[in-house]
């Protein structure tokens, strides 16, 4: 798993990557109320704000680290978007993009450097 | 502001135990959720009971040699009918401008202290009392004054079992009708409690010595009825229950007219006016508002935050969002705003502009949930 500055995850298998926001960001956030997710097939650039979501207090923008093609979205957190606050890093995954730029992904940090980034 | 300029509450030590997550609001730092969050805290306070420090906002006393002239001298400074106050009753006004502008609003209470008679207790919004008192001040008739009460610390006891945790500390205080105050002693601390609050539930607002609060607070708290509730669920109880967030919902340009604030301006003030501001209000009186604030029920499950825009079905701007958000109780997005008054009626379909995507919504009645005073 690979972190964002702006706290997404990314695992990817084969050239598709998930994505989700991490768990620290989910604590930050608090109750999670509603999210929304980029339609399929739209083609996303890196860094580019695409889907957003919002808690009882506020609504804040999720920026796709990677660029390609959303191939899929995780209808779940339609009907149940606390998901995104009980397995932020697995089942409360929001968005699959089919990656056009591979080398994107080295820019990307590891766990420790991520843990270390948010430890400030 | 910087940082360092944040003020604190008398109970900010205590909030930082309870691991509550600290932020700037008015100046001070001031818990917005403790661990459980937000959603948690909003529930518990309407099905048990919440209690908040609010310690932040402006209190003080208007004093003068009798009752009726303190009254008086108030009344030219708001639209409520203060002059019929009984001993400890309490009522919800605005301070106006002389445009008819909304400069704050407020709780007033009359006292049934011994030895201050003459004395109107008021509680203002911390975002605005440097203004208020200064303004009260400058207006007040000679023979009376303002004096600040900096040195007390407020909480507020919310929910359907606040009667139940209070009485444990002393039955009389629960006993308090609606709308109505006294002082009494909390298990050996003296207090100043009202039945009144901002979350659309019964309950009550005690007013202590700073050197007391922590004392009580931890004492209310020991009551498993009781938990700590943040900012953020006081936000989303208020919203429910239709009540008006000063600078979201109401501001120096809206008037109480325009905010559907009728019902605090009773016939004597409309009538003889006598109030900064009164030509605007009777002039909307009788000759109606162009806007007015509404609630607005989103139709999906998108939340409408402060500042979207409200489309009729057309596309044409009617109006904006002053405070919106998620209602856990309601378990739905809703709003509150203004709206141009032909579109006010409940029921009336609009749109509201979020992310530049026009979404279905309707003009709904407040509160957005039944409130449960206790009359």
């Amino acid at each position: 798993m690979k972190f964002s500055k702006d706290h997404e995850w990314v695992t990817v298998e084969g050239n598709v990557a998930t994505i989700g926001i991490t768990e620290h960001a989910q604590s930050q956030l608090g109750d999670v109320v509603f999210v929304e997710l980029p339609k399929l097939g739209r083609n996303v650039a890196a860094n580019e704000s695409v889907a957003v979501v919002e808690s009882v207090k506020a609504a804040s923008e999720v920026y796709v680290p990677v660029s390609g093609e959303v191939v899929a979205v995780n209808d779940e957190l339609s009907g149940d978007p606390a998901l995104v606050n009980r397995a932020a890093e697995n089942d409360g995954w929001f968005m699959k993009v089919k990656l056009s730029n591979t080398s994107e992904l080295d820019g990307l940090m590891d766990k420790p450097a991520y843990d270390a980034f948010v430890a400030g | 502001m910087s940082e360092e300029a944040l003020r604190r509450t008398p109970l900010y030590e205590i909030h930082k135990e309870l691991g509550a997550k600290l932020v700037p609001f008015a100046g001070y730092e001031m818990p917005v959720q403790y661990p459980t969050g937000i959603l948690t805290e909003h529930k518990w306070t309407r099905e048990s009971a919440g209690l908040f420090e609010v310690s932040h906002m402006g209190q003080c006393s208007i004093e003068g040699p009798d009752f009726e002239t303190t009254a008086r001298g108030l009344e030219m400074l708001v639209p409520a009918d203060i002059l019929s106050l009984q001993p400890g009753q309490q009522r919800y006004s605005q301070l106006l401008n002389v445009q008819g502008g909304i400069s704050d609003d407020l709780m007033i209470t009359r006292s049934n202290w011994q030895g201050l008679e003459g004395s109107l207790y008021v509680v203002v919004n911390a975002s605005r009392k440097g203004f208020d008192f200064a303004h009260i001040e400058e207006n007040l008739a000679p023979g009376l004054s303002l004096k600040r009460w900096d040195d007390l610390a407020l909480m507020a006891l919310q929910g359907p079992k606040a009667q139940e945790a209070i009485a444990k500390l002393n039955p009389k205080a629960a006993e308090l009708h609606f709308m109505n105050s006294g002082r009494f002693t909390l298990d050996g601390v003296e207090a100043h409690v009202s039945r009144s609050g901002y979350t659309g539930e019964d309950g009550f607002e005690i007013s202590v010595a700073s050197a007391h609060a922590a004392q009580l607070w931890t004492n209310l708290l020991s009551d498993p009825l009781v938990k700590p509730i943040g900012l953020g669920a006081r936000d989303s109880l208020r919203l429910e229950a239709g009540l008006c967030l000063y600078g979201h919902d109401i501001d120096r340009t809206t008037s109480p007219i325009e905010a559907g604030l009728n019902w605090s301006i009773a016939k004597r003030r409309r009538t003889e006016g006598g109030f900064l501001g009164a030509h605007r209000v009777q002039r909307e009186l009788l000759g109606g508002v162009s806007r007015k604030r509404v609630g607005i029920k989103p139709e999906g499950r998108a939340p409408a935050r402060e500042g979207t825009e409200v489309l009729d079905e057309s596309g044409r701007k009617i109006g904006i969002i002053t405070s919106g958000g998620f209602g856990p109780s309601v378990n739905g997005p809703i709003a509150m705003g203004y709206v141009e008054t032909a579109y006010a009626a409940a029921g009336t379909p609009v749109q509201l502009l979020v992310r530049g995507q026009a979404l279905p919504a309707q003009v709904s009645i407040l509160p957005f949930i039944p409130n449960r005073f206790k009359r």
